[in-house]
C-alpha cells in the first residue's frame, strides 16, 4: 500500500516505511503469539529477531523515532521472510508488505556499504537477473566448468583448501545446470496428449529454474498436457521480480512485473502456472506493486487472481490420478516451502497429488512447515543461520526413514539436496510435479 | 540521563557483554508488553540464566538504587513488564528448562522461562494434566503465569494457576533467595508466603522455580458449539448450566464481531449469522462426559439456542478451543487499537453485565467485540478503536470507569486475570479501601526497602 513515498526528516531520502499506509504499521497489537513460529526467535530468543521485534523497529522508523540505521538493515536481512509468522498472526498482520518495504528502506538508506555486498548486488539484481540471455549464458559457463572436468580438477587439486572458508561454501553450492534449457524441451506451443484444450494456460519457467531444474518445467508441461491444458510457453521470460522485491529493490521489481505483464496478457489465458513457490507468492501480488499504476494496474489485478501454483491449479481442475499395474512403491515424504504454505496458504494440495501417484506412501515430516534456511539467496549470505535450519530439517527426513523428500520450490531442493549430499545419503529430491509426470511415463509405457 | 555507565560495566562483568543489550534497536523491541497503547524505553535488558546471577543483578540495583523490570515473555495485558525509565529489564526467557516431573508425587519442577504450552505437554507426555490455558499459553512464560496468576479457558472446572502452584523459589528484592512450599499436600507451618507471591506483579521478588501440582488426565471430553440470537440468552444459559449444578471445564463466549474475527483468522465454519456463541467443553469420566453434555444440550435449547452443533473428535474440538484462544488478537483485525478489559462479575449478574456494556458502547459510540470466560463471570469487552484519535480514546477510559463501576455495583472485581498492573493501578485504591491499601504498602516496603522491583504498578 504505497501511497506516497514520504520524505524522511533527514532530508530528501524517500522513506519506504513513512510512506506505507499507517494501518498497516500499526496492525500488530504485540500479543506475541507469531513468536514460537519464527526460527530466528527461536534460534536466539531475542526480541529483535523475532516478528514483533522487527514490526516495532518498523514502526519506529514510520513514527520517526528511528532513522534505518545499519543494525536495522542487518536486522531486516537476518529475517528469514519465511512468512511463518504470518501464518500465527491472529491479527491479519501484513508482515509480507512490511518487510519488503522494510528491506528497501534500507536499501534507500545505504548503510549496507560493503564493497563486495555492493557489487555482488549490482551483478546479480541489477545485471544477470534483469536478461534472461545473461543469466543462461552463465548457466552454460557453468555447465563448461562442470562437464570438462574442471570442477573435479579443481575440487581434487585442493586449490579451494586454499580459498577461503566462505568462497569454498560457495563454490560447493553451485547446483548442477541441466544440459538443456527449458526452450530447448519445451516448444512456445504445446497441445493436450489427448483431446481438445479445456484450458488455455501460460507457463512460467523462472530464471534459476530454467538452468537448473528445466526438466521440472518439462515434467509440469507434461502434467499439463495429460490434464487438458494447451500451454504457451513463451522462451527467453523475464524474471519475475521476486528476487528484486525481497531484497528492496522495489524499482526493479515494477520494470520486471510490467515486461511480464507486456509478455504474457492475462486476459489471453485461463491460469499463469508457476511451480517455484518463491516466485508464485510474489506473481499473485502484481497489483499491490503496481498499485500506483494506472496503466497496468487492472491488467494486474487480473493477472493476480489467475497466477495459480502448479499443485494448486492441478487440483482446482481435478487432475487425472495416473492409473499402474505394477505400482513401485515408494516412501515419500512432503517439506512444505515457506512461500508455498505461508506465502500462499497451499498445504493440502502437494499432499493430495502425492496421494495420487500410484505406489506413493506419503509419510508426514516433523515439523513440515518450519523453514530449511534456504530462503531465496539467504543461505549464500547469512550460511550460519541457514546452515542450522538445514541440519534440523535433515534430522526430521532422517526420522521419517522416507526414500523420497518432495518440495515444490526450487531454492529447498537445492538447499536441502547440498545438505544430502554432504551427508552421502542417496535420498532423493524431487519436485512433487517430477513424480506425478513419471507415473504418468509409467503408465503411458502399460507399467 | 540513561542508566549509569557504572552499573552497566558491572552487569556486563557479571553477566557476560552478549547478555546484556544497550543499543536502540535491541531495545525498541522490549518498550511494551501486550497491553494496547503503553510504551517506555529501558536502560538497558539483562538476560538471566540462575538464581544466582539474579540475586547479583538485585544486590547491584539495591546499590544502585535501580528499577528492576521481570519480563517473561511480554504478553501481560496490564502492563505488569512495561519498563519504568532508565530500568534494568531482567528477562527470564532463558531460564527454559523442565527440571523434574515426578510421577510419584504428580508435581513438576521448572525453571520460570519456560512457556505454558511446554509444561502442558511435559506433564501429557507421562498421562498427567495441567489445567491453566491461558490464551497466550503458547508463548506465556510460568513465570509470568503464577505472576499473574492467570487464568484460561478451563477455569472453572480447574481454577486458576494458584490453585497448581505448590512451591515456589524466589529472590528476594535484597537479593536473598528462598523456598516456600514444597510437595507436601498438607503444610502449614507458617504463613503461606507461597501465595502471597502468585499473583504479586513482578513487585515483591523473582520467581526463579516453580514446583506445580499435575492431576491425571481427564479419560475423555467432548466440545459443543452453541449459537443464539441474542446475548441475553447465552448469559442466562451459562447461569441455568450452573444452577443445574454442572461444572464442565470450558464455558466461553464470543459475540458476532468477535466471531467474524476468529472465522476470519481460523477458517473452521463458525456460524456468522449469530449474536453470540458459547464454546463448552466437559471432560472427565465417559459416562458422566455424555450425561453432562446432554443435560447442557437440553438446556441450550431451552434457551432458544439456534443451532447446537457437537465435535465430531478431539481433534475437532482442539481446533475449536484453540480457534477460542485467538479472540483477542483477532479481534485486532478489525481497527488499529484494540484495548480489553476484565471486569468480572459473580455468575448470576453476568446477564446484566453484558446488557450494561452493550448500552455504554452506544452511550459513547464506541465499536466493541466482546469474548471471554463466561463459565467463571469473566468478560473480556474490547473496545476497536484508534490510539491517534484523541477524541475517541477519552470516551473509551470515561466508557471503563462506568464499566468498572457497575462490575462493583454488581459485587465484581476490576481484574479477573489479567492485573493490575499500570493499565487498572487508578481504579485499584477506590476498590480496595484504604486499609487494604495500607497493609499492601506496607507489605511491599518490608519485602523491597529500596522501591526498586517494578515501581510504579499496582499501587505507589
Ligand atoms: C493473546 C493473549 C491472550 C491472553 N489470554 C489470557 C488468558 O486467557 N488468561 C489470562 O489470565 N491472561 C491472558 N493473557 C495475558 C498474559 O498472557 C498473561 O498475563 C501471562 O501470564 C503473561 O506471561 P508473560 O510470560 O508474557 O509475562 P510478562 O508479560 O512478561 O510479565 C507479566 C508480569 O509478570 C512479571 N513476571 C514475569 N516473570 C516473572 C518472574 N519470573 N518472577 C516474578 N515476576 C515475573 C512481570 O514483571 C510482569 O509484571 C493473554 C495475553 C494475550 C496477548
Ligand atoms: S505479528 Fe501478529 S501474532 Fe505477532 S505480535 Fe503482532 S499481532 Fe501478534
Ligand atoms: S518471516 Fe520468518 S524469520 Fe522473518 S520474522 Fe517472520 S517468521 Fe521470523
Amino acid at each position: 500500500m504505497l501511497v506516497e513515498l514520504a520524505k524522511s526528516r533527514d532530508g530528501e531520502r524517500p522513506s519506504y516505511l513513512k510512506g506505507l499506509d499507517y494501518s498497516v504499521v500499526q496492525q500488530c497489537m504485540h500479543c506475541g503469539l507469531c513468536l514460537p513460529t519464527c526460527p530466528t526467535y527461536d534460534a536466539t530468543q531475542l526480541e529483535r529477531n523475532s516478528p514483533r521485534g522487527r514490526i516495532a523497529l518498523m514502526r519506529s522508523i514510520a513514527d520517526g523515532e528511528l532513522t534505518a540505521t545499519e543494525t536495522f538493515a542487518d536486522e531486516m536481512y537476518f529475517c528469514l521472510g519465511c512468512l511463518a509468522c504470518m501464518t500465527a498472526c491472529p491479527a491479519g498482520v501484513n508482515y509480507a508488505e512490511l518487510f519488503e518495504q522494510a528491506r528497501a528502506e534500507a536499501e534507500s538508506a545505504r548503510v549496507l556499504t560493503s564493497p563486495w555486498r555492493r557489487f555482488i548486488r549490482m551483478i546479480t539484481l541489477n545485471w544477470l537477473f534483469m536478461d534472461h540471455a545473461r543469466l543462461q549464458v552463465l548457466g552454460r559457463l557453468m555447465r563448461l566448468y562442470q562437464t570438462t572436468g574442471l570442477q573435479g580438477l579443481i575440487r581434487r587439486c585442493g586449490i579451494m583448501e586454499l580459498m577461503p572458508g566462505r568462497l569454498r561454501d560457495l563454490e560447493s553450492m553451485i547446483p548442477e545446470i541441466q544440459p538443456n534449457f527449458s526452450d530447448e524441451l519445451i516448444a512456445p506451443r504445446s497441445l493436450p496428449k489427448s483431446g481438445a484444450a479445456r484450458y488455455r494456460v501460460a507457463l512460467l519457467t523462472g530464471c534459476a529454474q530454467d538452468l537448473i531444474f528445466s526438466d521440472v518445467n518439462r515434467d509440469t508441461l507434461e502434467v499439463l498436457q495429460e490434464n487438458g491444458c494447451e500451454v504457451i510457453t513463451p522462451a527467453n521470460q523475464p524474471c519475475c521480480g521476486s528476487l528484486h522485491a525481497h531484497n528492496g529493490e522495489w524499482e526493479t521489481a515494477k520494470v520486471l512485473a510490467r515486461r511480464q505483464l507486456d509478455l504474457l496478457p492475462p486476459d489471453q489465458f485461463d491460469a499463469i502456472i508457476t511451480n517455484a513457490a518463491g516466485c508464485g507468492s510474489h506473481l499473485k501480488h502484481y497489483a499491490s506493486l503496481l498499485k500506483d499504476d494506472p496503466v497496468y494496474l487492472a491488467r494486474a489485478e487480473e493477472w493476480d487472481g489467475k497466477v495459480k501454483d502448479i499443485h494448486e491449479w492441478l487440483v482446482e481442475i481435478q487432475f487425472r490420478q495416473p492409473e499402474a499395474k505394477r505400482p513401485e512403491v515408494q516412501l515419500v515424504t512432503y517439506h512444505e516451502a515457506c512461500h508455498l504454505c505461508h506465502g500462499q496458504n497451499i498445504t493440502s494440495q502437494p499432499r493430495d497429488i502425492l496421494k495420487a501417484i500410484p505406489g506413493c506412501e506419503l509419510t508426514e515430516l516433523p515439523e513440515s512447515n518450519w523453514c530449511c534456511g534456504s530462503a531465496g539467496i539467504y543461505n549464500i549470505v547469512q550460511p550460519e543461520m541457514a546452515n542450522d535450519l538445514l541440519d534440523r530439517k535433515l534430522a526430521h527426513i532422517e526420522s521419517t526413514r522416507a526414500h523420497v523428500v518432495a518440495t515444490g520450490n526450487p531454492g529447498c531442493l537445492l538447499h536441502i539436496q547440498n545438505g544430502v549430499r554432504k551427508q552421502g545419503s542417496d535420498l532423493r529430491l524431487a519436485h512433487p510435479v517430477t513424480l506425478l509426470a513419471e507415473a504418468y511415463r509409467r503408465e503411458a509405457h502399460g507399467e | 540521563m540513561g542508566l549509569k555507565n557504572q552499573v552497566l560495566q558491572a552487569l556486563s562483568t557479571r553477566l557476560g557483554p552478549k547478555n546484556v543489550l544497550t543499543r536502540r534497536e535491541d531495545l525498541i523491541p522490549y518498550s511494551f508488553d501486550g497491553t494496547a497503547a503503553l510504551k517506555q524505553l529501558p536502560g538497558c535488558v539483562v538476560f538471566v540464566r540462575s538464581p544466582e546471577e539474579i540475586a547479583d543483578v538485585l544486590r547491584l540495583a539495591n546499590q544502585t538504587k535501580t528499577a528492576v523490570v521481570t519480563r517473561g515473555s511480554g504478553t501481560g495485558l496490564s502492563g505488569g513488564s512495561l519498563p519504568s525509565r532508565d530500568c534494568i529489564v531482567m528477562c527470564t526467557v532463558r531460564m527454559n528448562r523442565i527440571l523434574e516431573v515426578d510421577e510419584r508425587n504428580l508435581t513438576l519442577l521448572t525453571e520460570p522461562g519456560v512457556t505454558t504450552l511446554d509444561i502442558s505437554m511435559a506433564a501429557e507426555r507421562v498421562g498427567l494434566f495441567y489445567p491453566p490455558d491461558p490464551g497466550s499459553m503458547k508463548i506465556s512464560t510460568i513465570g509470568g503465569n503464577v505472576a499473574e496468576n492467570s487464568g484460561g479457558l478451563r477455569g472453572l472446572k480447574y481454577g486458576v494457576t494458584r490453585n497448581y502452584v505448590m512451591g515456589l523459589e524466589v529472590v528476594l528484592p535484597t537479593g536473598e533467595l528462598m523456598w516456600l512450599g514444597n510437595k507436601c499436600v498438607k503444610d502449614v507451618a507458617g504463613y503461606s508466603l507461597k501465595d502471597l507471591f502468585v499473583g504479586s506483579e513482578g513487585t515483591l521478588g523473582v520467581i526463579t522455580k516453580v514446583l506445580l501440582r499435575l492431576i491425571p488426565l481427564p479419560g475423555t471430553k467432548k466440545t459443543m458449539v452453541a449459537t443464539f440470537d441474542e446475548m441475553d440468552r447465552a448469559a442466562e444459559a451459562v447461569s441455568a448450566i450452573i444452577a443445574a449444578k454442572i461444572i464442565p471445564c470450558t464455558l466461553e463466549f464470543l459475540d458476532r464481531t468477535t466471531i467474524q474475527c476468529v472465522e476470519d483468522f481460523a477458517k473452521i465454519g463458525l456460524p456468522l449469522d449469530c449474536e453470540a456463541l458459547l464454546l463448552m467443553e466437559t471432560d472427565g469420566h465417559r459416562a458422566v462426559v455424555a450425561e453432562e453434555a446432554k443435560a447442557m444440550a437440553k438446556i441450550c435449547r431451552q434457551q432458544g439456542c439456534r443451532e447446537l452443533r457437537v465435535a465430531k473428535t478431539v481433534a475437532e474440538g482442539v481446533k475449536l478451543a484453540s480457534a477460542r484462544r485467538s479472540a483477542f488478537s483477532a479481534l485486532a483485525r478489525m481497527a488499529p487499537t484494540t484495548i480489553l478489559e476484565d471486569a468480572t462479575v459473580p455468575r448470576s449478574e453476568l446477564a446484566t453485565m453484558i446488557r450494561f456494556v452493550d448500552q455504554i458502547a452506544k452511550k459513547y459510540e464506541l465499536r466493541i467485540g466482546t469474548f471471554g470466560h463466561m463459565g467463571d463471570g469473566n468478560l473480556h469487552p474490547t473496545f476497536l478503536t484508534d490510539e491517534r484519535d484523541q477524541k475517541e480514546m477519552h470516551r473509551v477510559e470515561e466508557a471503563f470507569k462506568e464499566i468498572f463501576d457497575e462490575a462493583i455495583r454488581l459485587g465484581g472485581t476490576i481484574t479477573g486475570e489479567h492485573g493490575v498492573g499500570l493499565a487498572k493501578k487508578a481504579f485499584l485504591p477506590r476498590f480496595l479501601g484504604d486499609t487494604q491499601i495500607d497493609v499492601l504498602r506496607k507489605l511491599r516496603k518490608v519485602l523491597d526497602p529500596a522501591g526498586i522491583l517494578n515501581p510504579g504498578k499496582m499501587f505507589d
